[in-house]
């Protein structure tokens, strides 16, 4: 017989081991220990999975394709004023295509000054076949528009990252994924919907002018139902001054509890856009209404005076997201950099409101393509009922075992529970998730523990049917159990990694902790369970075998 | 010593054109309800299938039916229900031809609430998911069982011989396609949890097949003058305590898990539960007597070890 002392202080430091890394996965014995022992142990144990602690998983993607029309957008406007500041008279500067921007003038000559602007914007190239002695076609260069799809899932990321941090979610999660997607978990959070709609709005504020000169053109109603914004739309299709478009004003009657809107002519160049904000707080106004004041930086501030200081008497819009907020009448010249946008919001909303204005645009509209919510009393039901059922089931077999297989039975039972220790150990080092399938995973590994139990114990019995002596029988039975217990250890095994390898989400989890759990039971069930029997046979020189 | 059974001696392969009957009857179930999932016309999960599920715990018992009406009446004709009666809880679903912009989700939580204004909810889970994303899971999925199954024959190949790889990885695909074919003809949903479960279960079978393999192997290695039909049924009758002994206690699991478990592990337990009864019948009934119908050169097996 071999020495038990080796084995038994391997086995003894395994389970100090799980127990040291399992403490902190249960928090409210963790808190209570002394301040140096949490120095010294790990600070991070198994976390819950979002279909047990509830919360939402999102993944999304960003619409590059809208982000690269922004861009285009973006030049279009700052063409416009550098045409203006030139003093070079075109007829009209469009953006005419996905990428591509249009040039109309009546004067031929004009064409090589028009050229020459291109040196400022690099980043796109002249289509000579396109061209005529009045038109001139520049279209966004190849690798631009590579960069600015690139960048734009970049800057998505760090948007969302900033919005989630000023929510305050605990612990969540912010990835890309694959070229791209965008994955959102955010565990334990109470509103859903509201966190959804948070991440989801691309805030882009923009200040815009209203086009009161054209308005009589057209004969615009003053309040229409919220659904009726496609019958407006339609009616001045083919009217519309070249530049302007309409837009929405959202409100609530006060009354009725209905919203309504409000069309507007509004011009279509953009004065301003939120990128020039320092910061966007919620103030309350003189009726109790929430509103947000915020505050441009200093170039946006020099700027918002000029265009105010130009445009006196006249009506602009605060734009977000193509919806109006306000459009009141500039009554004066702004200086000082701050300014209101007041609106029909509750004071949530109005909080929104600012936590995305402060955090910034995103680039483009995200698309959500899967979206998990579990809410809370769900993940609480299925902790319990899974928690239940397995103790349960544990218990079931804990009795099982003894009954069919006695004192052996109880040395069984007890690798079990080494068995579970050390999967909890192993998982709480791993900082891993704990889900549903992983509860599954483990159920399985115990049920896989049992059975290695029940194979050398079966073997054993043999041998002692063969009449050996019970020292000899027990070294028969586990050297004969070796093998088999390998060989299906190892295929299993071969599912779990290639579980791990090629399945998502769930799957995952299920995988790890199959995985870890073949190895640990491997290991009680050949050196925990033999340890004990050689133990016993040792101190006692058993004469019987309780099997 | 308390026994399930004692020494046996039953003839299990003289009844395996029975067992061959049965196993191929469910084999063919199995691979109509595998043809009907690639055409689209199995009850796919909409984790695979793309939707939305929206599930609400109400505070007083809902009708079925009435939910059915009110969700019609709101353009929502093609939502499945499914009800948790002792919980008061509604499973709503709505497959792929939906599109997530619409943010169905939304939609069903505002009918019920509009509807059913006297009777609170609270909101348990809303799962929403874009057609590419099931695509991409699909496809996943089928990845690793492929891979999974290619290891295991190439495994057990090397460690016993050829044939026995094959019987092995055979015996294996029956099972998964025998709780495919039953969950098909109960019109059980697909999700990716039974997939899971698929999975696990065949690692199960593996398990047990490799178990009564081991002990055929170390019999052939012994052989004297008995045939392999003979030799390969005392190899299962010895074994067979420790069969049912091991089946007995993964289904005490399995049944608590299966019958209190919660609706979300429910589906995965039956599935696991079938798969054991399944795995532990193959094992004697599926996997040894296919052995027969590739006998090997004797005195060819490889050394034990």
């Amino acid at each position: 017989m071999k020495k038990v002392g080796g084995r038994l202080l391997l086995l003894a430091s395994v389970v100090v081991l799980s127990v040291i890394f399992f403490v902190p996965s249960y928090q409210p014995f963790y808190q209570g220990l002394p301040d140096w022992m949490k120095k010294v142990m790990p600070s991070k144990g198994i976390t819950l999975g979002l279909d047990l602690q509830g919360g939402i998983h999102l993944v999304m993607e960003v619409d590059e394709d809208r982000a690269v029309e922004i861009a285009v957008d973006r030049s279009v406007t700052s063409l416009q004023d550098g045409l203006v500041e030139k003093k070079i008279p075109v007829e009209s500067v469009l953006r005419t295509g996905p990428t591509q921007i249009t040039f109309q003038f009546q004067n031929g000559e004009l064409k090589t000054q028009i050229q020459k602007l291109i040196d400022d914007y690099p980043i796109f190239s002249e289509t000579e076949s396109a061209g005529s002695a009045n038109k001139l076609v520049w279209e966004l260069r190849e690798a631009e528009g590579k960069r600015i799809k690139d960048s734009a899932i970049n800057q998505a990321l760090e948007t969302i990252r900033n919005r989630i941090d000023q929510f305050g979610v605990a612990e969540p999660i912010v990835q890309r994924q694959g070229l791209k997607q965008i994955v959102v978990q955010l565990p334990g959070v109470k509103e859903p919907k509201r966190a959804r709609d948070l991440i989801k709005e691309t805030a882009l504020l923009e200040f815009k002018m209203l086009d009161e000169d054209n308005l009589s053109k057209l004969d615009l109603p003053a309040r229409i139902p919220r659904d009726k914004e496609a019958d407006v739309l339609k009616q001045a299709e083919g009217k519309l001054p070249v530049g302007d478009e309409i837009l929405f004003e959202r409100g609530v009657d006060k009354e009725s509890g209905r919203e309504y809107r409000i069309p507007y002519l509004v011009k279509k160049r953009v004065m301003l856009t939120g990128d020039v904000l320092s910061d966007a707080r919620v103030s309350i106004g003189q009726f109790n209404d929430p509103y947000v004041s915020i505050t441009f930086d200093g170039k946006g501030g020099r700027e918002f005076e000029r265009i105010t200081g130009d445009n006196i008497k006249k009506r602009m819009a605060v734009v977000l997201d193509n919806t109006i907020y306000s459009a009141p009448v500039i009554q004066d010249r702004i200086t000082g950099g701050r300014a209101q946008i007041t609106g029909s919001f509750s004071m949530q909303e109005a909080n929104d409101l600012a936590i995305v204005l402060r955090a910034g645009a995103l680039p483009a509209p995200l698309k959500i393509i899967q979206d998990l919510t579990v809410g809370p009393s769900l993940g609480k039901d299925s902790i319990e009922k899974g928690i239940q059922a397995t103790l349960f089931a544990g218990a079931m077999v804990v009795i099982f075992m003894i009954v069919y297989y006695r004192l052996s039975g109880v040395i069984a039972d007890f690798a079990l529970v080494l068995n579970l220790l050390c999967l909890m150990g192993a998982l709480s080092a791993l900082n891993a998730t704990l889900t549903l399938p992983g509860i599954a995973g483990i159920v399985l590994t115990i049920g896989m523990g049992v059975d290695s139990n029940v194979l050398i114990f079966e073997r054993i019995r043999e041998e002692l049917r063969l009449g050996k002596a019970v020292r000899l029988a027990i070294d028969g039975g586990y050297d004969k159990a070796l093998l088999t217990i390998v060989d299906s250890h190892v295929t299993t095994l071969i599912t779990g990694v290639a579980l791990f390898l090629f399945g998502t989400g769930p799957i995952k989890g299920f995988a790890v902790t199959l995985c870890l759990g073949i190895g640990i039971n491997l290991f009680t069930a050949l050196i925990g369970t033999k340890v004990i029997f050689d133990l016993l046979n040792q101190r006692h020189k058993v004469g019987q075998l309780s099997i | 010593m308390l026994e399930i059974l004692g020494k046996t001696s039953i003839d299990f392969m003289g009844k395996r054109r029975w067992a061959f009957l049965f196993s191929g009857i469910m084999v063919v179930l199995g691979i109509v309800a595998l043809v009907q999932i690639g055409r689209g016309a199995a009850n796919l999960g909409i984790d695979f299938a793309g939707g939305t599920a929206v599930q609400l715990k109400f505070d007083q018992p809902i009708r079925i039916d009435e939910a059915r009406k009110v969700l019609e009446a709101n353009g929502l004709a093609n939502a499945e229900l499914q009800e948790f009666g002792q919980d008061n809880k509604l499973l709503i679903r709505l497959k792929a031809s939906t599109t997530i912009e619409e943010k169905v989700a939304d939609r069903v939580v505002a009918v019920f609430k509009k509807e059913f204004a006297s009777n609170q909810f609270v909101i348990d889970s809303s799962t929403e998911i874009g057609p590419t994303i099931g695509k991409k899971l699909q496809e996943d999925a089928l990845i690793a069982i492929f891979i999974s199954f290619i290891g295991i024959v190439l495994y057990v190949a090397a460690r016993f011989e050829f044939r026995f790889g094959i019987a092995a990885a055979l015996a294996t695909f029956h099972d998964v396609l025998a709780v495919l074919g039953a969950f098909y003809i109960l019109d059980k949903e697909i999700t990716l949890l039974v997939v899971t479960a698929l999975l696990t279960l065949a690692g199960y079978s593996m398990t047990d097949t490799v178990v009564v393999f081991d002990r055929i192997r170390e019999n052939l290695k012994m052989r004297r003058r008995e045939s392999e039909e003979t030799i390969i049924n005392n190899a299962v009758n010895q074994v067979l305590s420790r069969t049912i002994v091991t089946s007995l206690t993964v289904v005490l699991v399995l049944i608590p898990l299966t019958l209190a478990g919660g609706e979300v592990l429910h589906d995965f337990s039956l599935a696991l539960l079938w798969g054991v009864i399944f795995g532990t019948y193959s094992s004697v009934f599926v996997a040894s007597p296919l052995l027969l119908l590739w006998p090997g050169a004797s005195g060819k097996m490889l050394q034990r070890g």
